[in-house]
């Protein structure tokens, strides 16, 4: 060791504040250059690059659901033709789970987390660079298809045959497949980083029952996505072997199956449900705590609720397989754990409704979103139970009833918090605050324009409309509720138009924020709006759950070096702190390295060989990503 | 917010090693989510058993003598595996890259055995859904015994740098023998799989 104990070790302990800042920024900023932008490793900016990112797709993929209700305005419009809608709402399903949902809820951790839990960047900051750019070409790739129109037609769950080498002639499957592994790898790796800095860089004394109720969330959500995305991973490299290279895995006439298929991707695509929702289950106990003046009601049954609905989640995978023909008695078992699972939701909603009912509610425009979760999510977490009911379920099975459930469970159980959560730490993300006015507006026209639109769906679907047709007849009677649908898709899309103005205009010249606005208790409010590149010129030291309403003082730790990327590593339980750790410097590796592996999973669409040449390029990105530089970083 | 210092972390070492650091479970995640995948082949495996009228599918059993050489040979590369783990732990420069040559060779022969493996088998990947899983068990397995590989060398060529006085260097030698202890404990069930399971 010992190359970095040398004469010029500085610490900041005799430093005051200004130096402190001034070493500090020096050696923690991302420069303001080309080259900077692309080699940055500072988690928020790359969070804030994969929040615009995100939101840029749930952009693209509302304007497909607009196209799709042009077309089912009225009985037998002639706008979109059956084979572009196909690829349509395959796009729009593909594109808001995969490349919206999903990604939005790990970019805000990626924000967020390393700030709730006082460290200066996330655990593996190039690994979390490198996601990024996987994710970002993961987005390009799908979307480039689809303009081309290659663009997969085989629906967002994308079920053999139908999408196997047989059907899906062409390469829509493949790019659909290769879309998974894609975004898979960059949700693998940041939960990956989630895990470990939740578990490892946490304040000193942030013991695991101080942490903030978000960061547990998503502590649950990542050990999901590294349980449950091997499996959609597994299935879609098995569908590009059956396509590319003859396996017979899905090929019934040769001994293969294809409820397999089903079987591996619900068995990721379930517990996907919770993956999405729970972080925002995180959002809400946040908003409620801070607008009710006071701690969530029950947290220890709160973190219960959480870890239980994140096991429970992996026994349902079956009840979307209720009409494939499977055995009874397991039928009935995946009723009662689908039922089952509404125990932990029931018992959030209700510690929510007494934290409201103890508190003194300041009624903000995040409080309004978690309002507008709360009705939302219970009417879809009860068209939930009726659906995890076997005969009820072969009734409404791929009619737009399932529509309208899904949409109701992930828009209001996710969506409303996740535009509460914008509002609510969009003044640390910016240091200005959005607009309350406007905020009340987008409120009621998401919230009406919503119930309007997928409401009705109930009904059509229990009149029998089967999801996924680009037509109906006249003579069936379900054009009236159809332009009644179509017409209230347009007040919702101008709800989040008004967001999405909103959202610019405030980040221009909205009100100067202050580093805590809304008198929050987390750390993430500790310190300035937006935060220096560095985070906390002194690491916190947590003696409460709610440490920024213990004292007027914040409580730190002095001691660690200035002359070095240097964070505090801690205990997993108690949170001790047991060593200086360096965190690595910027690095241009991590984008070549996305950028090779991008190659090779474009080209093996087209040939296995790509896997075997380009395996080369990956391993000189990833030799010239780990090889050390000689920095003080590198050192021991 | 003002600040009041509680806590002085300077006596703290500037490096956390073993289950200490955050390299290390990243290390254990990613055994984690490969282990999943592995599981999950192993599970396709079953399931795809559990259809067949018989099993093997339209095919021979596979031939017992080189996937039972690769396991003894695997079983065997854990003493230096283990030894050189220690060696890096203790920073013990001259043994630990003694033993990363060794367990360079020991990366690469398992390989040489591995070729002729997959012809044992006695099916082709694209012949019938017993084929193309015992061809993904094998693919899957071989492709972690590649990056193990390409891992060890080029560690190895590192702990022969300037670089390797360092004990960030020795824990990257450790974490790495426990990736390697992982590829060899993943292999027993799959081992199994392909050659008892048919055999049961």
């Amino acid at each position: 060791m010992t190359a970095h104990d040398r004469a010029n070790d500085l610490r900041d302990t005799d430093l005051d504040l200004a130096d402190v800042d001034r070493h500090l920024t020096a050696i923690w900023r991302t420069p303001r250059s080309f080259w900077g932008a692309l080699s940055t490793v500072d988690h928020k900016i790359i969070g804030r690059r994969y929040i615009v990112t995100a939101f840029v797709f749930l952009f693209l993929g509302g304007i497909l659901s607009l196209l799709m209700r042009l077309q089912l305005s009225r009985a037998e419009a002639r706008f979109i033709g059956p084979d572009r809608y196909n690829q349509i709402f395959t796009m729009h399903g593909t594109n808001m789970m995969f490349l919206f949902a999903v990604p939005v809820m790990e970019a805000i951790a990626v924000y967020l987390v390393p700030l709730m839990v006082g460290t200066r960047n996330i655990a593996f900051p190039r690994l979390n660079a490198f996601s990024y750019w996987m994710f970002l070409a993961g987005g390009i790739v799908l979307w480039a298809a689809f303009i081309i129109d290659a663009g997969p037609d085989v629906g967002w769950f994308a079920y053999v045959p139908l999408s196997g080498p047989q059907y899906g002639v062409g390469k829509r499957a493949d790019i659909w497949a290769q879309m998974i592994t894609f975004t898979e790898v960059s949700a693998l790796a940041v939960s990956v980083e989630l895990v470990v800095t939740i578990l490892k860089q946490r304040a000193p004394g942030m013991s695991l029952d101080r942490v903030p109720l978000f960061v547990w969330s998503m502590l649950v959500t990542s050990f999901m996505v590294i349980l449950a995305m091997p499996a959609v991973m597994i299935a879609s490299t098995s569908l590009i072997l059956d396509r590319l290279v003859g396996t017979q895995f899905f090929n019934p006439a040769e001994g293969g199956d294809v409820l397999l298929w089903q079987h591996l991707f619900w068995f990721f695509g379930h517990p996907e449900v919770y993956i999405i929702f729970l972080p925002a289950v995180g959002m809400v106990s946040t908003i409620v705590t801070t607008f009710t003046r006071r701690p969530v009601f029950g947290y220890l049954s709160m973190v219960m609720a959480l870890v239980s609905t994140g096991v429970l989640a992996f026994g349902l995978w079956v009840h979307h397989m209720f009409v494939a023909g499977l055995p009874r008695l397991g039928e009935s078992f995946f009723t009662a754990s689908s039922m089952a699972i509404a125990v932990p939701a029931g018992l959030q909603i209700f510690c929510w409704l007494a934290t409201i009912w103890l508190g003194r509610p300041v009624c903000k425009t995040p409080l309004l979103f978690v309002f507008g979760f709360i009705i939302t999510f219970v009417i879809g977490g009860m068209t939930g139970v009726m659906v995890a009911s076997v005969p009820f379920d072969t009734q409404v099975h791929d009619t737009y009833f399932v529509v309208a459930h899904f949409h109701y469970v992930l828009v209001g159980g996710a969506v409303f918090p996740l535009l509460g959560a914008i509002y609510y730490w969009f003044p640390k993300f910016t240091g200005r605050t959005m607009s309350e006015n406007l905020g009340h507006w987008v409120f009621a026209l998401v919230f009406t324009g919503f119930h309007l639109t997928f409401f009705p769906m109930h009904v059509l679907g229990l009149a029998g409309m089967p999801r996924r047709v680009y037509t109906y007849q006249p003579e069936l009677a379900w054009s009236g509720l159809n332009l009644m649908i179509s017409l209230s898709a347009l007040v919702l899309a101008s709800g989040f138009l008004l967001f999405a103005i909103d959202v610019v205009r405030s980040a221009r010249t909205g009100p100067v924020a202050g580093p805590n606005p809304w008198g929050a208790p987390t750390l993430e409010w500790a310190t300035a709006s937006p935060p220096a590149p560095y985070n906390f010129a002194r690491i916190p030291v947590v003696r409460s759950g709610e440490p920024l309403w213990d004292d007027e003082e914040l409580c730190v730790a002095t001691g660690l070096c200035v002359d070095r990327r240097e964070l505090l590593v801690s205990t997993v339980a108690s949170s001790t702190p047991q060593a200086r750790e360096s965190s690595p410097r910027d690095s241009i590796w991590p984008l070549l390295a996305a950028v090779a592996a991008s190659m090779v999973l474009v080209w093996s669409i087209f040939t296995p060989w790509a896997v075997v040449w380009g395996s080369i390029p990956i391993a000189i990105a990833l030799i010239g990503w780990f090889w050390p530089k000689g920095v003080p970083e590198d050192e021991s | 917010m003002k600040e009041r210092v509680v806590c002085d972390v300077s006596t703290l070492t500037s490096h956390a090693s073993g289950a200490a650091s955050p390299a290390w479970w990243g290390t254990l995640a990613f055994m984690v989510i490969e282990g999943t995948g592995f599981a999950l082949a192993i599970v396709m495996y079953l399931y795809l058993m559990s259809i067949a009228p018989a099993w093997p599918i339209d095919a021979p059993r596979p031939d017992l003598w080189a996937g039972t050489a690769i396991t003894v040979l695997l079983l065997a590369s854990l003493v230096p595996n283990f030894l050189v783990s220690r060696w890096a732990k203790r920073r013990d420069l001259p043994k630990a890259r003694a033993g990363l040559l060794v367990m360079s060779c020991l990366g690469i022969a398992p390989l040489l055995i591995r070729i002729h493996e997959f012809p044992a088998l006695h099916v082709g990947w694209d012949r019938n859904a017993y084929g193309s899983i015992v061809w993904l068990l094998l693919g899957l397995h071989t492709s972690h015994v590649l990056t193990d590989l390409a891992e060890t060398l080029v560690l190895t060529c590192l702990m022969f740098t300037r670089h390797s006085d360092n004990a960030r260097r020795h824990d990257d030698v450790a974490d790495n023998a426990m990736y390697w202890n992982f590829v060899v404990v993943a292999w027993l069930p799959i081992y199994g799989c392909i050659y008892w399971v048919p055999r049961l």
